[in-house]
């Protein structure tokens, strides 16, 4: 089938992203709701250990349609994955293909490098300070910052609110130092 | 009965998102990795016509006090500054660049099959819980 090879190769950024910029008006009118996804894991938490927290002492049921909205995601990465997914390897900058067969990592099968995110290396320190560490530093910090990608940088930016501007860039000055300075590092352990 | 069936419409937005995330490769740690190296234009392309889409859109809603599908005017939350989008945004930035994905991919990887991303979720579920736990105590 033609169409399905055609959709099966990966999307360019201007088919993708002018996609992603209309969750923005689609959850605003099938239900007045401002696209975020990190209050999601805020949600889990009041639902599942609020111990008394007052952070965590709010009506999570009414904001359900957050956790349905990323089950939803997870779901479409199942959907993606198993039967759109592309066949072919994924092409990189060769710099930084380089950069990372330094460290070990050749295989490009995957949007997620296997020889760096699977349960055996969970175990070993980088492992576990990328996969625990990782995740610690998004959870806290999203939520520090009170929104993420989706909340500050698309939806905050879309209604022109200069705190998500900051906060945009504040995400871009992180991930650049990491990449840069700290994630050599840790790549080499 | 009904309330909860209209509920799902949510769902099948979040599986239309996801379905995008995946194919654009976003939710790529190597197309994470080059965007915070410069070796790439597609997360910038992304982020900055999803963006635009967004502003468009939310001005069209406005200019033309377009209603919701249930006949209500669109409301809008205005963020107030504090000094936690600094240092959270700052925090948050260092994760993603290690984890090559923001809240909404972690969800995307777990669904294309990488288990093991259940536990960055864990983790991240869990910073979550320490910054509720300590919020009084860090500044804003």
């Amino acid at each position: 089938m033609d169409i399905l090879n055609f959709v099966k190769q990966p999307w360019p950024w201007y088919v993708a992203g002018p996609l992603i910029g209309l969750t923005v008006p689609v959850l605003l009118l099938i239900g007045n709701k401002s696209f975020g996804i990190s209050a999601s894991l805020r949600h889990i938490c009041a639902a599942c250990v609020p111990a008394k927290i007052p952070f965590f002492q709010y009506n999570w049921k009414s904001e359900s349609w957050n956790l349905l909205f990323v089950a939803g995601i997870l779901l479409g990465g199942l959907i993606a994955g198993a039967w759109l997914s592309n066949p072919a390897a994924m092409t990189v900058h060769p710099a930084l293909a380089k950069e990372l067969a330094g460290y070990g990592i050749t295989n490009y099968q995957s949007l997620v490098p296997a020889e760096l995110f699977n349960w055996q290396a969970l175990f070993t320190a980088r492992g576990l300070l990328m996969m625990v560490g990782g995740g610690f530093l998004v959870g806290f910090g999203t939520r520090y910052a009170g929104g993420c990608t989706s909340g500050h940088a698309i939806m905050g930016l879309s209604t022109l609110q200069w705190p998500s501007l900051v906060a945009t860039i504040c995400f871009m000055i992180g991930g650049f130092v990491m990449a840069n300075v700290f994630l050599p590092w840790i790549l080499a352990l | 009965m009904y309330k909860s069936l209209s509920q799902l419409k949510y769902l099948l937005a979040g599986l239309v998102f996801g379905v995008i995330f995946v194919k654009a490769e976003v939710i790529s740690w190597f197309r994470i990795q080059e965007m915070f190296r410069l070796q790439s234009f597609h997360m910038y392309g992304v982020i900055g016509s999803a963006v635009l889409v967004g502003m468009l859109s939310v001005w069209l809603i406005k200019k033309f006090n377009i209603k919701t599908i249930q006949g209500e005017t669109v409301t809008f939350q205005p963020k107030k500054f504090n000094r936690g989008q600094i240092y959270g945004g700052l925090i948050f930035g260092l994760g993603w660049a290690i984890t090559g994905a923001c809240p909404g991919p972690l969800f995307a990887q777990i669904g294309t099959g990488a288990t093991v991303i259940v536990i960055t979720l864990l983790s991240a579920i869990a910073g979550t819980w320490v910054y509720g736990k300590f919020r009084e105590k860090l500044p804003h």
